[in-house]
């Protein structure tokens, strides 16, 4: 009997139904998540199984989705707060740094936030303007936040689970290029992901390809195709961009002694930038090459038309590679 | 009727001399309970005085003094019950202390320590800690009522904000969730006429605060803030109304800062001393003394008796949190998740060896 697979979208909509159905505490909340499940469907089926009272389409208003959260999950509540697109997230911004990340430390832990904010992220879908940012800096940057990033539908599941059972604030991205895109077999079996490990996805001895998120997808076609070229090319899908599991990330380039990092966000200041400072710090005399990014240049992602220039391709991540190999 | 907007009411039972203007409300012919507000108005007002002397003589930090605003928060701490849940704002001392939170544990608060919000009497354990950014509570306060409606609990949430705070967005998609939802949440706003120097004139056009709940979908109301038995019953009506799922309430109290901002501002350099002396005029603790004395139940004996036992509360506080000592370094780390990654495991290594560095410069 064959298995059916499922995509990424698949996979969180039935992480969200199983984490519903364990935990009575668990609410969903977000525009358009009860009756219409969600733009994208990730909602779809909640409402009619667990009902309104704990599946809720709220008023349309960013600030105020985070600022509940924060008040649902202060008395115990786990809500899981959808923000439409990732480009509609600022709003929210004060709510998730000013009080989301800190109510435990302010109040030296007698409250808390353990709330899930899930997001779609990313471009390649020729979606309108707001559409298609990846601002995980922004958020990997504050003190007491998760940033967790899945890209598959086995590591969406079960990063989702665990960013739902974890206690503390989880700011979960989902690239929209990935969410219909490599279904995989797939086992509702509950198995939580640890939350601040890299994953390593092929194993390798002559570089080391560092991503996350949909840029994952075009590093590993690289990584084949430096395969066929005799290339070794260790992949690594970092997963979860705040806290950063460096020693996984330390130990593959003092292995392979060649480092590139692969990532759709604009170049400046970005999770690819503490990646290389901080292999920098801890690896300078086992580099063989200076580390290599491959980015979205410091640009607004563009209006559809010209967006796949915007996001890096196997073409520029295997140039990338070449620099590091042929380096010295 | 209420000159501001004849569609918003207006309650008050005292003229700023303490005379009474009309029929009080049934309760208030228990003189005990009003003697009870009472001494919780002095002793805000003390502790208050108290605090601001300890920042003068740099013993606490910044502190945002309250003197002013007595009657309102004292009335909202005599009716909350303990299982309703507060989400302050900053000078929101009289209820915190009402509701169990210690005057040390304030002190401690603006003394740049963070042991002042975790609040070790379990009456509080559920209340939120003060908040500083400006109206950003409201929505917390919704999203507590918003689990108190999904459990079907008869709890109410209590939000306090200032004048200023309701030009913020947060507060406008509070109350409009409060509305849609019909929440358990009481909206409490203190209207003091300045935020910081931005006089009430024109920080909004509409001629009272308490008509945006209008907008909303449910009742606003402005009250004297001076006249601790027009909140009191007021307050008393918009607990009960939320309490059994009739909704919000947006409780407007007008009042008047009779302090700078913060011991950090300067309120002569934007306000008129005329302005501030007609205030002192209309002040909510010499209204109530004048209307209890004229009922012949205070008298200057007992004032001073009960200025006595309130300074001595007040100086067991600030001995407290004088021997409070300094946090331990991991408690710096120990909170911020609830267990420190193992990842950022050599952040807390970085501290430590600049604790160490500093001590070693400060014995060469």
């Amino acid at each position: 009997m064959s298995e059916a697979k499922l995509t990424l979208l698949e996979a969180i909509n039935l992480a969200l139904h199983r984490a519903m159905y364990e935990d009575l505490d668990v609410v969903v909340l977000g525009e358009d998540v009860g009756v219409n499940g969600g733009v994208f469907r990730a909602t779809a089926g909640l409402r009619d199984t667990f009902g309104f009272k704990r599946v809720i389409d709220t008023p349309l208003a960013e600030t105020m989705i985070a600022g509940l959260a924060i008040g649902m999950a202060a008395q115990g509540l786990k809500p899981v707060m959808e923000i439409q697109f990732m480009g509609f997230i600022y709003p929210a911004l004060d709510q998730l740094v000013s009080h989301a990340s800190r109510l435990r430390n302010r109040t030296r832990g007698r409250l808390s936030c353990p709330m899930v904010l899930r997001t779609p992220m990313g471009a390649g879908i020729r979606a309108p303007e707001h559409h298609s940012e990846s601002t995980e800096a922004l958020f990997a940057h504050i003190p007491g936040l998760r940033v967790v990033i899945p890209s598959s539908p086995a590591r969406a599941y079960g990063l989702l689970l665990a960013a739902i059972d974890d206690p503390d604030p989880v700011i979960f991205l989902e690239p929209t290029r990935l969410y219909r895109m490599n279904p995989q077999v797939l086992h509702d079996d509950g198995k939580r992901l640890p939350l601040d490990t890299c994953f390593t996805l092929r194993e390798g001895s002559d570089l080391t390809l560092i991503s996350w998120g949909a840029s994952v997808h075009e590093t590993l076609q690289a990584a084949a195709q430096l395969q066929e070229r005799g290339v070794s090319a260790e992949v690594i899908d970092v997963a979860c961009v705040k806290p950063l599991d460096l020693d996984t990330l330390e130990a593959s380039v003092r292995k392979t002694g060649r480092c590139v990092i692969v990532h759709e966000a604009p170049k400046s200041c970005a999770v690819g930038a503490e990646i290389a400072a901080s292999l920098y710090e801890r690896a300078l005399l086992d580099l063989q090459a200076p580390i290599q990014r491959v980015t979205a240049p410091d640009i607004p992602p563009p209006l559809y038309r010209l967006e796949q220039l915007y996001i890096p391709g196997v073409e520029d991540i295997l140039a990338a590679c070449e620099t590091v190999l042929d380096y010295a | 009727m209420n000159l501001l907007n004849p569609d918003i009411p207006y309650t008050r039972y005292l003229d700023p001399q303490g005379r009474l203007l009309g029929a009080l409300p049934a309760w208030a012919d228990d003189f005990d309970l009003l003697i009870r507000l009472y001494r919780q108005m002095v002793l805000t007002r003390l502790f208050d005085q108290k605090a601001v002397a300890l920042q003068r003589t740099g013993r606490i930090g910044t502190y945002a003094p309250t003197i002013g605003q007595e009657a309102i928060g004292v009335a909202i701490g005599a009716l909350m019950k303990p299982e309703d849940v507060l989400v302050p704002y900053y000078r929101d001392t009289a209820v915190q202390v009402m509701r169990g939170v210690r005057m040390e544990e304030i002190l401690l608060y603006w003394g740049g320590d963070e042991r002042g919000s975790a609040y070790v009497d379990p009456a509080v354990v559920q209340d939120f800690p003060l908040c500083v950014p400006i109206a950003t509570q409201a929505l917390h306060a919704c999203g507590v009522a918003t689990a108190m409606k999904i459990r079907g609990e008869h709890r109410v949430a209590v939000t306090t904000c200032g004048d200023g705070a309701t030009s913020k967005g947060d507060f406008l998609e509070a109350l409009n969730v409060a509305g849609a939802w019909q929440l358990p949440v009481v909206f409490v706003v203190n209207n003091n006429q300045w935020a910081i120097s931005v006089p009430r004139r024109i920080q909004c056009g509409a001629p009272t605060l308490a008509q945006k709940a209008i907008g909303a979908g449910f009742p606003g109301e402005q009250v004297d803030g001076n006249d601790i038995i027009a909140v009191y019953e007021r307050m008393q009506v918009a607990l009960e109304r939320a309490r059994h799922g009739k909704g919000p309430v947006l409780l407007e109290c007008i009042s008047y800062r009779l302090g700078d901002h913060t011991t950090a501002d300067d309120a002569t350099r934007y306000r008129p001393a005329s302005e501030v002396k007609q205030a002192w005029q209309e002040e909510p603790v010499k209204r109530l003394q004048a209307f209890l004395a004229a009922q012949g139940v205070w008298d200057e004996g007992r004032e001073q008796a009960l200025i006595g036992e309130c300074q001595g509360l007040v100086q067991q506080a600030v001995e407290a949190f004088e021997q409070a000592g300094t946090q331990p370094l991991d408690a710096l780390f120990d909170y911020v998740y609830a267990q420190w990654p193992a990842a950022l495991a050599e952040q807390r290594a970085m501290l430590r060896e600049r604790v160490a560095r500093r001590e070693e410069s400060r014995h060469e």
